[in-house]
């Protein structure tokens, strides 16, 4: 597509060379790992395979300029949920090996069902948005904007969002607990 | 960098999260889909916000929303897991296919 701009002699847009190469690379190690998730045999892998995915997220954020959220990112997912994760793994199976019987009975019902899906998404997204580019930002997105933004007009989602947390961790606590 | 390849990353994400809830018979390992597919939402609005960009400044309410997602995300696995481990206890297995007391 760009070649095809250059040629007509129409205005070249504006491509970072480094940040394409690094998404193509990390988005290509997302998905490799994201199927193993999926597909693997062992739970424990599984796991290991979705730190992989997680924390390749946390880095397209940084090529989005969102420095705050890629942070929360690796804080949140790569170094609490996936504690809890393995924590889950460890207190509800003995063995730590393969297993045959993670899949359902029924499990190729999935396999059209996520490829129809993908097609469709597919479709409508490179219809919609064809040759159109992310521009490039001036500067990645500040902690103080971010800040600003939820402690002003988002404060009521905020606040909604620390009862949640707090109903949550309440209800795990009464939910786990041996009686 | 192209729209696109953020979106369609995202996607296919998504898509593989989906398989994974239907296909996957293990409660933890459902979970760990349920964890794809938010993830594939969060890049999806970090994408936006910065399609959304107006004059180099990104929009920051896609920022905000990621991160409430992050929340809420990390709430579910909480009691998600908890649920799984309530499950474990009761019955000494998390296979969901054995869970149909319910079934009418």
């Amino acid at each position: 597509m760009i070649a095809l701009l250059a040629q007509d002699g129409a205005e070249l847009p504006d491509v970072n060379v480094a940040v394409n190469v690094s998404f193509y690379a990390i988005a290509a190690v997302m998905l490799f790992a994201a199927i193993r998730v999926v597909s693997t045999r062992n739970i424990v892998h599984a796991a290991l395979w979705l730190v992989i995915v997680l924390s390749g997220m946390a880095a397209q954020y940084l090529l989005a300029s969102a420095e705050f959220v890629a942070v929360s990112q690796v804080l949140v997912y790569v170094g609490a949920v996936m504690v809890l994760f393995l924590f889950g793994i460890m207190l509800t199976r003995a063995q730590i090996g393969a297993e045959g019987n993670l899949n359902n009975r029924n499990w190729p019902l999935g396999i059209p069902v996520a490829l129809l899906l993908a097609g469709v998404m597919g479709w409508a997204i490179i219809d919609f948005f064809s040759d159109d580019t992310l521009p490039e930002p001036n500067s990645g997105a500040s902690t103080q904007a971010i800040s600003d933004q939820i402690l002003s007009p988002y404060l009521a989602p905020f606040l909604a969002v620390t009862f949640v947390l707090l109903a949550a961790a309440i209800g795990a606590i009464v939910l786990a607990r041996k009686d | 960098m192209l729209a696109v390849n953020f979106f369609l990353l995202a996607a296919v994400l998504f898509c593989i999260g989906v398989y994974g809830v239907i296909a996957r018979r293990n409660a933890v390992l459902v979970l760990m889909s349920v964890e794809l597919i938010l993830n594939a939402v969060n890049l999806n609005l970090l994408g936006f916000s910065l399609y959304n960009a107006e004059s180099g400044n990104v929009n920051i309410d896609g920022h905000v929303f990621a991160l409430f997602i992050i929340a809420i995300a990390a709430a579910e696995v909480g009691v998600g897991l908890a649920m799984v481990m309530l499950v474990y206890r009761n019955r000494r297995s998390i296979a969901l296919d054995e869970l149909s007391e319910m079934r009418g």
